[in-house]
């Protein structure tokens, strides 16, 4: 058995953000991993991916970026390097099966054995299973079915056609690159957001950052619940700083149908809503550069004129309906989302549907979470925004040792 | 609500104040926002029918209209009937236009956007060869539908394009008419 103040479960950007954290309040405390540091890197993410994030946005906690290209992406390879140059307190091959107790008297249980603390935080993401709708399991047995985390690249899939769901960031690149890989590939396309990869000169999220649309607090926000539905940013990190959306992926090949709705008889059903979203998605654009375009006129920033982007080209007649089998599509990649696992938490702090209650990070006394969708600000899921989240609930968890003490 | 919408006093007619509190309400009771709508049709003759409408199941008991209200169905002489009422076909736009307009007013009544006109035109295209059995190939349904809003309110164009788009996202009847149902009909 062992004895420390804090557990930190989770040894990614977030739980590492937290471990400097700590350490910085002369807190005494240990990251607990299942694998190694940067772990979901390591092991769920497919061959080719770059982050979207330019690399001035993914320091880790407390180490901006250093080397000589800020705007460029750096390869997942790349930045798993940075965590293997970290040191922190980490105990490594460590997977936590539960964890029990209040403030001043947490156990948690490990397959290396029981810890006691006094307070937890919960980093272990929020990818960290994928969110499938109820009627995958319609799906023909014949038809082989992914998700981003198990996906590699288009050589793993069975030959033929392939359906992906969901257009936001993992379906928009994976089916960029199996289109690019000659495979005839059907985009299922539901609520989603469109961004270039770069506006006025520079990549829309110096934008976006300088503007301060990552900073509004979450306790300012209107509809907290709807925020922290929105998708994650549709880019993608390339060389020659390519911008991904319907309209380029079309351009390669890509057939775009409205949200799946169903699977029936070996058919998917596709809703008639696809110009309504796109239309949306095009109107939300349109206001973010506005907003751009503001600020810029306001502080008399230096940037190219402004653009406005062409709508999204919509097919004369989106399909409705595709015949899994006629068709020939032998592989359905599920890019509809992600959730947390928080089923080792044994603690009755969860929501109807499941999901941990929190506010802005903190779930009870000396009990935290992080990297949730908005936890405290649009930042909260990016490698850039783990640093305040930390120190903010640093604090928190300071004044939780500080009262018991 | 932003303090944009509380400066301008917009009335559009819809009590955006109840419908939120309601909507907070309802996330904390999930079984309450469990609703039925129910409607009776009986044949008249030909094919004219009359559906009443008066009760509906909802806030976890029993509900009711303050009145009942009939809804009359036939087709035109075109098809060799009475012309009575709309066909059902019409009802189902007329249905789909009236949600998608409650829809904007009440964004637009969140949004503090003061309507001054909306219509909505809306236009269903059909193959009868399906009905009538013509061709196999033909589904019975639309082949399309298009809805066209003209609208005079206190906004821009944009705003009134995002008044439009949100109003798809909350519509019950665009939903009920772009995505399947599973549909069981049974004889008692
Ligand atoms: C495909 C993809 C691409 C992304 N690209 C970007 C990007 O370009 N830029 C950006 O800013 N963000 C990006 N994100 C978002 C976010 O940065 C990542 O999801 C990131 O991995 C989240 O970091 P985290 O520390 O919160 O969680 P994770 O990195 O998932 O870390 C959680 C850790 O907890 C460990 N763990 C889980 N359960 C247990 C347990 N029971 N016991 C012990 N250890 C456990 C895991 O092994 C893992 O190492 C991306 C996300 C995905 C899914």
């Amino acid at each position: 058995m062992k004895k420390t103040t804090t557990v930190i479960i989770g040894a990614g950007h977030s739980g590492l953000a937290m471990s400097r954290a700590l350490e910085a309040r002369g807190i005494d405390h240990l990251v607990l991993e299942r694998g190694q540091p940067g772990n979901s890197w390591r092991t769920e993410r497919w061959d080719s991916l770059s982050l979207l994030t330019p690399n001035w946005m993914n320091g880790l906690s407390g180490r901006p970026y250093a080397g000589t290209d800020p705007d460029g992406y750096m390869t997942v390879g790349a930045f798993v390097r940075a965590f293997d140059a970290w040191d922190a307190p980490v105990m490594t091959g460590t997977t936590v099966l539960s964890v029990t107790g209040s403030a001043g008297n947490f156990r948690v249980q490990t397959d290396q054995g029981l810890i006691l603390c006094d307070t937890v935080v919960i980093a272990t993401g929020a990818c960290a299973l994928p969110r499938l709708p109820a009627f995958a399991d319609a799906l023909p047995g014949a038809v082989r079915q992914m998700t981003p985390i198990t996906y590699r690249n288009p050589a793993d899939l069975p030959e033929g056609g392939v359906l992906v769901v969901g257009a936001s960031a993992s379906g928009l690149q994976i089916a960029r690159e199996l289109a690019l890989a000659g495979r005839r590939t059907v985009l299922a396309v539901g609520n989603h957001l469109r961004l270039p990869r770069d506006y006025r000169g520079a990549d829309i999220l110096r934008w976006m950052d300088r503007v301060g649309v990552f900073d509004l607090p979450f306790d300012q926000v209107d509809d907290l619940e709807r925020v922290r539905r929105t998708p994650s940013l549709p880019l993608i990190g390339t060389p020659t700083r390519e911008t991904l959306d319907l309209n380029a992926l079309q351009a390669i090949g890509v057939e775009i149908a409205g949200r799946l709705a169903a699977v029936n008889d070996g058919k998917a059903l596709f809703s008639g809503s696809l110009a309504n979203l796109c239309t949306a998605a095009d109107l939300k654009l349109n206001r973010l550069l506005d907003t751009i375009d503001t600020w810029i006129a306001r502080t008399g920033a230096n940037a190219a004129p402004p653009e406005r982007h062409v709508p999204t080209r919509l097919p004369g007649s989106p399909r409705l309906s595709l015949d899994l089998r006629t068709e020939g599509i032998r592989t359905v990649i599920w890019a509809t989302g992600y959730r947390p696992d928080h089923r080792w938490l044994h603690l009755p702090v969860f929501d109807r549907k499941g999901r941990i209650r929190h506010d802005g990070g903190v779930v009870a006394d000396g009990l935290c979470v992080m990297g949730l969708p908005y936890l405290r600000s649009r930042h909260s899921t990016h490698i850039a925004g783990a640093a305040a989240d930390a120190a903010a609930l640093a604090d928190h968890l300071n004044r939780s040792l500080a009262d018991a003490a | 609500m932003n303090v944009q919408n509380q400066v301008k006093a917009v009335q559009n007619g819809v009590n955006t104040e109840a419908l939120l509190g309601a909507r907070a309400a309802l996330a904390d009771m999930p079984a309450a926002a469990q609703f039925t709508w129910r409607a009776t049709c009986e044949w008249v003759d030909g094919t004219h029918s009359r559906s009443v409408v008066k009760g509906f199941f909802g806030l976890g008991e029993e509900q009711s209209h303050t009145k009942s209200f009939t809804v009359e169905s036939d087709h035109p002489p075109q098809f060799a009937a009475a012309d009575n009422g709309p066909t059902p076909i019409e009802i189902v736009l007329s249905a789909l236009a009236s949600c998608l307009t409650g829809g904007v007013a009440a964004v637009a009544q969140h949004r503090g956007i003061q309507l001054h006109a909306v219509t909505a035109k809306v236009e269903g295209d059909m193959d009868i060869a399906g009905v009538l059995g013509i061709d196999a190939d033909v589904r019975n349904g639309f082949s399309a539908v298009r809805v066209s809003f003209d609208i005079d309110a206190d906004a821009t164009a944009d705003e009134i394009a995002a008044l439009v788009a949100q109003s798809q996202k909350r519509s019950a009847v665009f939903d009920i008419v772009t995505n399947p149902t599973n549909v069981s009909v049974s004889v008692a």
